[in-house]
């Protein structure tokens, strides 16, 4: 049915893939309220709370991996560090559910979080004020990793800091970071970061209806980020990306200043693993210093090289499979062998499907459509649709 | 080195701000080799030079300090009598009107060739333009007439990649076409071409100077023959000889230096 969509179309199968892929979002859009809270629990087709906590996760993880594949996969900027713009609007986002608690907490302290009246903190740290008010918190969900990405991202371009290197040190970015919030004066909770959180605009965090809602703004904000991200690639702009990441050099040379084409990438990018970060807080309710980590940045890496780099479906189809996968894998029986599976896929994906799994189907599907287009479609297009 | 040329001599002093490409005393070396060595060399105003020499003369080695990806260690280049090419980098240079041809067809190969065309297009190259202005709305008459003057028009969907070697050299210089530099450098245009491809190529190059400064290294004999203009020899990083070509190839030193390697 699809390929025949296709047929008619033979060289916009990148279209059609993102067509299925924005009505798959707008389904689920619809499918999740229904099958969640319009089901009643038992019955078939229901969608259990697990499931729905677990879909939450996979959607802020397939953000992330757009925002990653804008700059890896058309810009050429191998960022090793993306985990630390996510982890910083899931920081953000904690700040701001810290603060609802209240008296609720364990010291019932109505400004200071438990960690703090435990640390012995006598007044809320300057950097707190104002995450009380979710406007200012949803500003600096956007606001930190922004900065961070423009600062970072000015001072390693146009030193012409590239390839491999600009890998590392990103690296160094993520991991400076991970051992900046593991010390407890850092005031952010420390090893244990924050949790323990009880609701988000008054609605309670773990409450049945609060979480579908959360998923719902999850499918939305990924469609969003995916436009976004599709609108950039696709205009001039998303051409000189591509420029870059095949022949920089060329690219200069043509006039183009380089430095500020990849700088303005990466805070898009960034900005959009800062919402991501932000979505998934509230919905597995802790954000703490081993998000920062740099295996999860690697981790991200490896959802868009399995997916299909420069292709933003396959990047958010990616993040799909591995953590589904990785959820498979990691419960049960097979716990143990999580990290063989991963590093199997990571060595057996670039040998037999360079392109990942979107890109090889993308590959296939343009191929015969065309063949559909060439001599043979004349002869026997009856053949063809019966097929 | 009795019958080295200068060039001052011959043109009789311009001014500073006569030629558009002025360079005097230029030297870089790398690890201790002198790839340019005092070289000293000017480009009047709508003017095609063909550069031959050996391999190692320096030839692309001049190119890249034009352009900016090399720095020379001392020397003066001037481009239209006021900027200063060792201060300013890559894409500065490339605003100011000099596009540059490579050795090795270096095109945008995993887009299409209308694309190629498309990034190349003279007008403003910043993110923003690119994103909702000028350079993101482009129209196709301006990509298809570069498409017809090099004759890639039945090719302007395929992949850049694709294209055979002589298709990706016309490319190039469609790119270059489209950019309307000042001044083009133009590195070994027909390298991988047959002769015919090589005879139509230095038509083109003639009518381009028409309204643009030219300057060509190239090694094919055949082909500077047929451009027809004045030729610099360079030698071991700097100006062997110089003047019309019957003239250097009876030069005895450019006869040695390519002969005696």
């Amino acid at each position: 049915m699809i390929l025949k969509a296709l047929g008619s179309q033979p060289f916009s199968v990148n279209a059609a893939a993102s067509r299925i892929f924005v009505g798959l979002l707008l389904a689920g859009l619809v499918l999740v309220p229904v099958l969640h809270l319009a089901i009643p629990e038992g019955a078939p087709f229901h969608l259990p709370t697990y499931v729905v906590a677990l879909l939450g996760k996979y959607l802020c993880f397939a953000i992330l991996a757009v925002a990653l594949d804008l700059v890896w996969g058309y810009c050429g900027i191998l960022s090793l560090g993306h985990s630390a713009f996510f982890a910083l609007g899931g920081y953000a986002m904690g700040m701001y559910l810290m603060r609802q608690i209240g008296t609720r907490g364990v010291y019932a302290n109505p400004i200071l979080p438990d960690f703090m009246v435990f640390l012995n903190y006598k007044e809320l740290p300057w950097f707190w004020y104002g995450f009380h008010s979710f406007p200012f918190a949803l500003f600096m969900i956007f606001f930190v990793p922004g900065v961070l990405s423009l600062v970072f991202g000015w001072l390693a371009f146009r030193s012409r800091v590239t390839g491999v290197y600009l890998s590392i040190i990103t690296q160094a970015l993520t991991y400076a970071l991970v051992l900046a919030f593991f010390r407890n004066d850092m005031g952010l909770g420390g090893n244990n970061g924050l949790t323990d959180f009880k609701d988000i605009l008054g609605f309670t965090v773990q409450a049945s209806g609060t979480r579908t809602i959360l998923c719902m703004i999850s499918i939305a904000t990924l469609l969003a980020t995916f436009l976004v991200a599709q609108r950039l690639v696709n205009s001039t702009f998303g051409k000189v990306l591509i420029a870059i990441r095949d022949t920089e050099s060329r690219t200069r040379f043509l006039g183009y200043r380089v430095e500020n084409y990849k700088l303005a990438v990466f805070v898009v990018s960034a900005l959009m693993a800062g919402v991501a970060g932000a979505l998934y807080v509230p919905q597995v309710g802790i954000i703490n210093p081993s998000e920062f980590v740099p295996a999860n940045s690697i981790e991200a890496v490896i959802w868009v090289a399995v997916g299909g780099r420069g292709t933003l479906v396959g990047a958010a189809a990616g993040a799909f499979i591995v953590n589904f996968l990785k959820t498979w894998f990691t419960s049960g029986l097979l716990a143990p062998y999580w990290l063989f599976v991963l590093g199997t896929i990571f060595v057996v994906v670039p040998l037999a499907l360079p392109k990942g799994v979107v890109g090889a189907l993308l590959d296939r599907f343009s191929t015969k459509s065309t063949g559909l287009k060439g001599a043979s479609a004349m002869d026997e297009p009856a053949g063809k649709a019966a097929e | 080195m009795s019958t080295l040329v200068k060039p001052k001599a011959e043109h009789g002093k311009p001014a500073l701000t006569q030629a558009l490409l002025y360079l005097d005393g230029v030297s870089v070396a790398f690890d201790g080799f002198k790839a340019i060595n005092d070289l000293s060399l000017f480009i009047l105003p709508g003017e095609m030079r063909a550069i031959i020499g050996p391999n190692g003369a320096g030839k692309t080695t001049m190119m890249d300090i034009i352009t900016g990806k090399t720095r020379p260690d001392g020397g003066i280049v001037y481009f239209d009598g006021k900027h200063d090419l060792t201060k300013l980098d890559e894409a500065s240079i490339a605003d100011l009107g000099i596009g540059r041809k490579f050795q090795k067809p270096t095109v945008f190969e995993s887009q299409t060739v209308a694309d190629n065309i498309l990034l190349a297009l003279r007008g403003p190259r910043d993110v923003w333009s690119a994103l909702f202005g000028e350079r993101n709305a482009i129209e196709p008459h301006r990509i298809e007439e570069i498409l017809d003057i090099v004759r890639l028009t039945r090719e302007q969907k395929r992949m850049a990649g694709d294209l055979s070697h002589g298709q990706k050299q016309w490319l190039e210089i469609g790119m270059l076409l489209a950019q309307d530099p000042k001044l083009l450098l133009v590195d070994e245009p027909v390298a991988g071409m047959t002769d015919s491809e090589t005879e139509e190529t230095a038509q083109l190059l003639k009518r381009i100077s028409k309204d643009h400064s030219v300057i060509v290294v190239e090694h094919d004999m055949t082909f500077v023959r047929a451009l027809d203009t004045r030729v610099t020899c360079l030698h071991e990083g700097s100006v062997l000889a110089e003047g019309q070509i019957d003239d250097v190839s009876r030069n005895e030193r450019v006869i040695e230096v390519y002969l005696g390697r």
